[in-house]
């Protein structure tokens, strides 16, 4: 505990330091403004910065606890290189971004153009906002209660899904479709496209409105079919919302928790198991703290990364439309 | 008439593929009001022959849903108003005061936002252990209003960073202090801003998992996600249960969303691209 106590106290002493030098400089009125900023800075250096801090801290410990923790340098992430848990959480978040950030775009893409171009112009704006709603409804659904529902449906006696395919006569593809080790991750990816497509959906409808119809009408005029259209002039122009719609749903791949907890609780046999969930479980179930804190810090690095990857795509994105309308 | 005709396949393929999307609640709805013997007989995907709402009202009374609604309306309410406030005066030093090092401040926000809550989730737990504030409404509305705020004082500070300085001007003329200016108005002139923060954080409070789960061990102060979360978890519950919960679970969300689609759908986009 003293090695984050002390991290966090040096962490805490420049910011008043700083302030106070700042009421003393030549611009008092724009500087006094940081007193605003201050039960801000508090509040997050209590909630966020001393507690991330004190993890990654951890993570370099042998720690189950309670007790001191006991500095063991980076054996915890020496561990987490051979185990297997570990490498296939990791991959079966690959297959969550698949299923929460490709997928949904692509699809959110094609449907956001099929209902602004074909339902808005053709059948009234009203028909439009209807269908969208029906797409982003899962979305304010609370994650438990959408695994509750999916859970139930797909339930192997009695549920839903198996029940429709008898009654259509295909009672030959029942599956255990949760309970199948070789189909669980499967039937979660599929989940979390119904939980996902929402998102990119609205998000990209609301770009399509910056986009200049005049552009499509002359397109149209030289003959440009509408998947020419699409491709030249949609998404030539909504680049920066989908940068920023593939780097959000990424994160929110990376850090699935509720909907994998619910469903599966990461089985069966590991087979759905994601960083998230592993971590929970070494921090809760197997009190392994330190091992734990090193799987997030993984997960914490890996964010990290694509979210500055994500937001140099879109600043730059965003700088070529500009240069484009200048 | 070719393009009128060529037009309709679409309109069908988009309303079958949002029935989809919406089919599930349906047949949750559908068997929440079946009897377990009715259910049972004629299987998931029969219509319900009559109204039958004991099975809702046992499982309400059976997990106490009415004080899980109250809990996750006091927990998201305050961390709606609280982290909105906090946004506002994080906001107000970096767009409008334009404290020297706000880009490297705004940057701290960013990367706060996207910090994963498994990093933090330990150390949380363990310390407010500490303080004696475990399994207390109390903490989850603590750090749900920072994890908000980092979302709101990057949103914020750019929408206030474009605020009309002739506005600000002239009230400072008029001998307004910076908490005048604020209160009387950037908060007033940015209050459908604030509205859609206020919306936003409310929901995603109501539907956070991870920390809650965590921090909130004892029935009576468990949000609806957490208590519905759990019971799903132990597998305890048969089909008609498991639709009762999924009703009412389902129900909040609904009343939310008929109330707020406006804001919602608009919000989104606000919120991706500033």
């Amino acid at each position: 505990m003293t090695v984050t106590a002390e991290r966090a106290g040096g962490r805490g002493h420049p910011r008043p330091a700083k302030s106070a030098h700042r009421q003393g400089s030549s611009r008092p009125t724009r500087d006094s403004y940081a007193l605003f900023l201050l039960p801000g800075a508090l509040a997050f250096l209590a909630v966020i910065v001393v507690p991330f801090l004190m993890n990654t801290g951890v993570s370099f410990t042998d720690w189950r606890g309670v007790g001191t923790p006991e500095w063991s340098g980076l054996a915890n992430y020496r561990e987490l290189m051979d185990d297997a848990e570990f490498w296939a959480s990791f991959r079966h978040s690959l297959f969550m971004v698949v299923a929460m950030a490709a997928v949904p775009t692509a699809l959110g893409l094609v449907l956001a153009a099929a209902l602004f171009d074909y339902v808005g112009k053709h059948f009234g704006s009203r028909w439009a906002a209807v269908l969208r709603a029906c797409f982003y409804l899962p979305q304010v659904l609370p994650i438990a209660v959408a695994g509750i529902v999916w859970s139930w449906i797909l339930a192997p006696d009695n549920g839903s899904l198996n029940e429709l395919l008898k009654a259509v006569g295909l009672g030959s593809w029942q599956q255990d479709w949760l309970g199948d080790p070789d189909i669980a991750l499967y039937s979660v990816m599929g989940v979390m496209v119904w939980v996902q497509l929402g998102f990119p959906l609205v998000v990209f409808m609301a770009g399509l409105q910056r986009v200049d119809p005049q552009l499509h009408e002359a397109a149209e005029l030289d003959g440009a079919g509408w998947w020419r259209r699409f491709r030249h002039i949609t998404l030539a122009q909504i680049r920066p919302e989908i940068y920023v719609v593939l780097t959000w749903c990424t994160i929110a791949a990376l850090k699935v928790f509720g909907a994998v907890y619910v469903l599966t609780k990461g089985g069966p046999g590991g087979a759905t198991d994601v960083p998230s969930y592993f971590s929970f479980t070494t921090f809760f179930e197997k009190t392994q703290v330190g091992y734990g804190a090193a799987v997030s810090t993984v997960l914490t690095v890996i964010i990290l990364a694509v979210s500055l990857i994500g937001l140099k795509f879109q600043t730059r994105a965003e700088d070529a439309e500009e240069g484009v309308r200048a | 008439m070719r393009t009128a005709l060529r037009r309709y396949p679409v309109l069908v393929a988009l309303v079958l593929a949002a029935l989809f999307m919406v089919v599930p609640f349906v047949i949750v709805a559908v068997n929440a009001v079946k009897s377990p013997a009715e259910y049972s007989a004629n299987g998931p995907l029969s219509l319900p022959e009559g109204l039958y709402l004991d099975g809702v009202k046992d499982f309400w009374e059976r997990v106490d849903f009415g004080q899980k609604l109250v809990n996750s309306v006091l927990i998201s309410g305050s961390v709606a108003v609280l982290a909105v406030a906090l946004s506002v005066l994080n906001a107000y030093a970096i767009g409008i005061g334009r404290i020297r090092g706000r880009t490297w401040v705004l940057a701290f926000f960013v990367l706060a936002n996207t910090l994963p809550q498994e990093a933090l989730v330990y150390p949380v737990y363990y310390l407010s252990k500490e303080a004696g504030l475990y399994d207390t409404r109390l903490s989850v509305i603590i750090v749900f209003t920072v994890i908000q705020a980092a979302f709101g004082t990057y949103l914020l500070a750019s929408v206030l960073g474009q605020f009309p300085r002739e506005i600000l001007e002239a009230a400072r003329i008029d001998g307004a202090n910076k908490w005048q200016v604020l209160w009387r108005i950037v908060v007033p002139v940015s209050r459908p801003t604030l509205g859609v923060l206020l919306v936003f954080f409310f929901i995603w409070t109501w539907n956070e998992f991870l920390l809650p789960l965590v921090m909130l061990i004892s029935n009576d102060n468990q949000t609806v996600s957490v208590a519905l979360g759990v019971l799903q978890g132990q597998r305890l519950m048969d089909a008609t249960m498991t639709n009762s919960a999924a009703l009412l679970g389902v129900l909040p969300a609904l009343v939310f969303f008929l109330v707020f689609q406006r804001t919602l759908t608009r919000g989104i986009a606000v919120g991706a691209v500033k």
